[in-house]
């Protein structure tokens, strides 16, 4: 690296060699206005708006900065005469094409243009090429362009179609110093939906997320999709984004495992009566979440599809729970955090809540309290199972709302409910690939997915495997003070096993008499755990008892009556056999 | 001569080779007959059953009685011989187990009759003769012993002190157990004359099996040749040698043909046949009921194969017969 | 005194025996019976720590000790406790119902299903149909 000293405006500076002029003049703070510049493309200096005056071996010039490479003993003024006249004329010039953008007409006005010389154009594009460059160069898409030349040039896409290359990412707009380019998020709903949309593909996935770090998503990023942008990386000033970092499989020898994949909440258009997925205001508690959290997308605002603020809110209970048609168990969870979206959907919005229940389970410290707090809140609740939510008005009360159908159990009447939105109380399922991972660990799944602890009472977070353990809704729906306790109760469980250092064996061990051993070896092979050995010396097959785990495939296996088993020898299953047959 | 130990061989339902096997003793028969007074052996000298009849209980040493029971007259002449006699051994493998003619229990009485006397190629016979227990010919009436449903080994039928396997029983272990009788070294009543492990632990072939055997296809030795270094199993043949005692000298081995489990099972076996099933079936490949089903294609007669020598010992004894197959 | 007459039954009443897994199939009995899912009791059940302990001789032992059936549970196939005791035993199983079929064994005697932790209710529905059909076919020890 050479460094090069360069004045400025009379201060005096070090740059590395060929820098770019404007980027050095920003570091000592010294201000060049641009408009065709941007830090994430090459200089292009087509706006010319950056010019300044370089003085380098008694010569003296007017040079654009943005793309121009310092060298040793330069000497640059950004504020003489000469440059100021040549500033506000290229202004002048820029307005005789966009004579009404908002960025150029505050330019003007600094540089002392009140009307310009040579008339206001109607155009908004100044042709900076701004948007070109960072379709080109940054994300890669390659969709806008220049046509035509002289007074005829203007950007546009292919044949002025919409381009079906073009992937919405708005990094045009984004860049674009006239505000001439915007996107139409209408039409395309490409950027995500409203209430809930739009993120980027980089984000941290939750507040409580451990680690607490963002993670780009993999399949909208534009890097992984064009190989261009990594805008994220230019900018991140400790340099902590790595787009070639790739998946890695590591194996970790460990003592003990504690599962806890949990659970995926029920998918709500399983229950199609209540029009998830057909009506734009039905949402899902999760959802719900999303937009009540204060640091998630919406700031914290309730708002419908359309932008604007519920005034009635439905939220239906045991949404693909308590169902034969779903699941027939009750997911716990879903009655309070139902109650804590009724107190911030209502805190938020100021709408009325109705909550649709079978019953309510409000089992656990305080729980019951704050249900009875809902209740003073002003919160209705509608003891019936909802029987449909649709968009049919039958009274004008009903027009342009959607209509909860309900038969009200208390009041022994079917209701209609006129809503604005609808929330869905989903339950909790076990994961999709609950079997995969269950297989993995040699654990048992009860007939909902969930893994089967080794005795309900006994032992709640050990498996049938020695040494896995599970935790929280992998073993069944819970809510997070009983996950946190039982999480516990897994890691103690994990830590005593690792601490003692020694495990204690089942005694239904096979054994081999050596005096009956033909060395046939039939046995050898059938072992999982390579409890059995051929002994070369002796010509027999010897077992290992503290590798054994007591299948007693060997022993069945076994020709010779020579391999048996504790506890289930040949005589003692013989004798069962002839005691359960006696007559 | 009178105070030599009395000996007595028998024949039931079987060929011939145990009687055989004696004669292979070669020279050392002379020290049996030196030392013995041998009372009954219709294979090679005549005697009366009357002559056996008429001695006292007991007055035998030993009875070798070799063959299984089949039919009513060697279930009379093997009772007599228990009486007689002061110990009986089976000898040979249709005694011990009730061998190759105990094949026969997967077929009854009438099914056998139908296959000998009628359906066999080389027979013709249309007055549908077949024996029958009372004959009338010329005025006279015939008698002739009846033949049952089943075969039976000698212990299902009598008493057994001793059993010496084989098919026929190897002259070391005939010689080794008159030895025994005659020193009066002899294990607990009730065993097996020969040693109680498999014949894989002194099978010239031994250190040639593979540590896992995982068979894709089965081979017999009708369709294919066996290298004659190889472990039998190693090689896709279907060789009983590890559920059958050992003490035979492996001679099947020794010619190239793999074991078919004539010596029996060890002690506490208790299916020679489900126990070898149970071995073999360990080491098979495939894994999906289809994959399986192919490879058992390849064993035309499972029970003949694994029951060859023990059938009428097995757990079921036979096949029963009924409405629904 | 109070006496009560038990109904002395002369209808038959098939025997059969069950081999368990302890894992999988012993499990889902346990299941079924925490579920109070009644079944025939036509079946006790013997456990055994894998469905790959299962020697063909005790299957034979059964039929000879007088029971109509043998019924064998384990885990589904990729779901052996023990990795892979229950492909022993389908290797087994298939050859053994070549001898059982040769020895005048019918086909619906003798048994093998794969059920596991979780199937209680499979438990229940084997046990019946398998009774069932048992009650059917009649005793097996009559077929002397």
């Amino acid at each position: 690296m050479k460094l090069v000293t360069v004045t400025i405006d009379g201060i005096k500076t070090e740059a590395e060699d060929r820098t770019p002029l404007v980027q050095v003049a920003q570091k000592v703070g010294v201000k060049i206005p641009t408009l065709c510049h941007h830090p994430l493309v090459e200089p292009y200096g087509v706006c010319r708006i950056c010019t300044v005056e370089v003085h380098m071996r008694g010569r003296v010039r007017l040079v654009t900065a943005c793309n121009y490479p310092v060298t040793n003993g330069i000497e640059v003024f950004t504020q003489t005469d000469r440059v100021r006249r040549t500033r506000k004329l290229i202004l002048e010039w820029l307005l005789a094409r966009c004579g009404h953008v908002p960025l150029l007409n505050t330019m003007a006005g600094e540089y002392g243009i009140t009307e310009p010389r040579f008339g206001r154009g109607d155009d908004t594009c100044i042709l900076c090429g701004l948007c070109v460059r960072v379709c080109s160069d940054v994300v890669g898409a390659n969709v806008l362009g220049f046509f035509n030349r002289g007074t005829t040039r203007y950007v546009g896409t292919p044949y002025d179609e919409p381009s079906d290359k073009c992937i919405a990412c708005g990094a045009c707009a984004e860049v674009c110093p006239t505000g001439c380019i915007t996107i139409d998020d209408e039409a395309e709903q490409i950027r995500g939906e409203l209430p809930l949309g739009p993120m980027t593909a980089i984000y941290i996935p939750t507040m409580q997320a451990v680690p607490h770090q963002p993670v780009i998503d993999y399949d909208s990023c534009i890097h992984f999709k064009t190989d261009a942008c990594r805008v994220c990386a230019t900018v991140c000033e400790a340099k902590a984004i790595d787009h070639g970092q790739q998946d890695r499989h590591e194996e970790i020898q460990v003592g003990s495992i504690v599962v806890a994949t949990g659970f995926q909440p029920v998918d709500a258009q399983k229950v199609p009566q209540y029009g998830y997925g057909r009506y734009p205001n039905v949402f899902t508690a999760l959802q719900v979440e999303h937009m009540v959290n204060a640091s998630g997308p919406n700031n914290g605002q309730v708002l419908l599809k359309d932008g604007s603020t519920p005034k009635a809110v439905g939220i239906i209970h045991c949404v693909g729970s308590r169902d034969k048609n779903t699941h027939e168990y009750c997911s716990r969870v879903c009655c309070m955090y139902s109650l804590k979206l009724a107190h911030l959907v209502h805190e938020r919005s100021g709408a009325k809540i109705y909550n649709f229940y079978i019953d309510m389970r409000s089992a656990g410290k305080g729980y019951e309290e704050f249900y009875n707090h809902l209740l003073e809140e002003g919160c209705e609740f509608i003891r019936g199972r909802v029987a449909e939510v649709s968009d049919w008005a039958v009274t004008p009360m009903e027009t342009d709302k959607l209509v909860i159908r309900v038969e009200d159990t208390l009041a022994g009447l079917v209701r209609r409910i006129p809503v604005d939105m609808v929330v869905l109380s989903t339950g909790l399922e076990a994961r999709e690939d609950a079997d995969d991972v269950r297989r993995m660990f040699n654990m048992s799944c009860s007939s909902e997915g969930w893994f089967l602890e080794r005795h309900p009472k006994l032992a709640p977070v050990s498996t049938f495997t020695d040494g896995v353990f599970i935790a929280g809704c992998a073993q069944g729906p819970k809510d997070i003070p009983d996950t946190v306790a039982q999480a516990g109760a897994a890691a103690a469980e994990a830590m005593a096993l690792i601490d003692t250092g020694q495990v204690e064996l089942e005694a239904y061990t096979a054994w081999i008499t050596e005096e009956r051993c033909s060395g046939c070896q039939i046995c050898v092979p059938l072992c999982p755990f390579s409890a059995i050995e051929f002994n070369k010396e002796k010509k027999v097959s010897t077992l290992n008892e503290a590798l054994c785990k007591g299948c007693g495939t060997c022993v069945a296996a076994c020709p010779s009556h020579a391999a048996q088993q504790h506890h289930f020898t040949d005589a003692q299953i013989m004798a069962e056999i002839e005691g359960v047959l006696v007559r | 001569m009178a105070d030599k130990p009395k000996v007595a061989f028998y024949w039931c339902a079987s060929c011939g080779g145990c009687e055989e096997a004696v004669v292979d003793l070669e020279e050392q028969i002379l020290k049996v007959v030196d030392a013995v007074d041998i009372v009954l052996w219709p294979v090679a000298m005549d005697f009366k059953r009357s002559e056996i009849e008429a001695m006292p209980d007991g007055s035998i040493a030993v009875a070798f009685i070799n063959g299984g029971v089949r039919m009513s007259e060697q279930e009379e002449w093997v009772h007599m011989l228990r009486r007689k006699s002061q110990m009986v051994v089976a000898f040979g493998a249709c005694a011990h187990l009730g061998g190759i003619p105990g094949l026969a229990n997967l077929n009854n009485r009438q099914q056998v009759f139908d296959t000998v006397y009628q359906n066999v190629p080389s027979q013709d016979n249309q007055a549908h003769t077949v024996p029958g227990e009372h004959s009338r010919m010329d005025g006279h009436t015939l008698e002739l012993p009846r033949f049952w449903d089943e075969v039976k080994a000698l212990h299902q039928v009598i008493d057994v002190d001793y059993y010496l396997p084989g098919c026929a029983p190897p002259p070391a272990l005939i010689w080794a157990a008159i030895e025994a009788i005659l020193t009066g070294t002899l294990p607990p009543k009730g065993a097996v004359l020969s040693p109680n492990k498999a014949c894989c632990d002194d099978c010239p072939r031994k250190d040639s099996k593979p540590d896992k055997i995982e068979l894709t296809e089965i081979k017999r030795p009708s369709t294919h040749i066996a290298d004659p270094e190889l472990c039998f199993m190693a090689q896709g043949f279907i060789c009983m040698g590890p559920a059958t005692r050992s003490g035979c000298g492996n001679p099947c081995i020794e010619g190239n043909m793999p074991c078919r489990g004539c010596m029996g099972p060890m002690d506490d076996v208790f299916d020679q046949g489900a126990k070898f099933l149970s071995a073999f079936a360990s080491i098979l490949a495939p894994k999906t009921e289809a994959e399986i089903d192919k490879l058992l294609d390849q064993i035309p007669d499972p029970v003949g194969t694994f029951y060859r020598f023990s059938l009428p010992t097995s757990l079921l004894h036979r096949r029963r017969t009924g409405a629904t197959v | 005194m109070a006496t009560t007459t038990i109904p002395v039954t002369t209808a038959f009443e098939p025997r059969i025996v069950a081999f368990f897994c302890n894992w999988c199939t012993y499990t889902a009995s346990d299941l079924a019976g925490t579920a109070r899912l009644a079944y025939e009791p036509n079946a006790p059940v013997i456990r055994v720590m894998c469905s790959g302990r299962i020697d063909p001789q005790f299957v034979l032992k059964a039929l000879q000790e007088g029971a109509d059936g043998v019924l064998i549970g384990g885990c589904h196939p990729g779901d052996c406790h023990y990795q892979e005791g229950n492909y022993k035993t389908l290797r087994r199983f298939r050859l053994l119902k070549r001898i059982l079929t040769q020895f005048g064994v019918d086909d619906a005697r003798v048994r093998l299903e794969w059920i596991s932790a979780s199937e209680g209710d499979r438990v229940q529905h084997v046990i019946n149909e398998m009774t069932d059909q048992l009650r059917t076919l009649g005793p097996w020890h009559a077929r002397n």
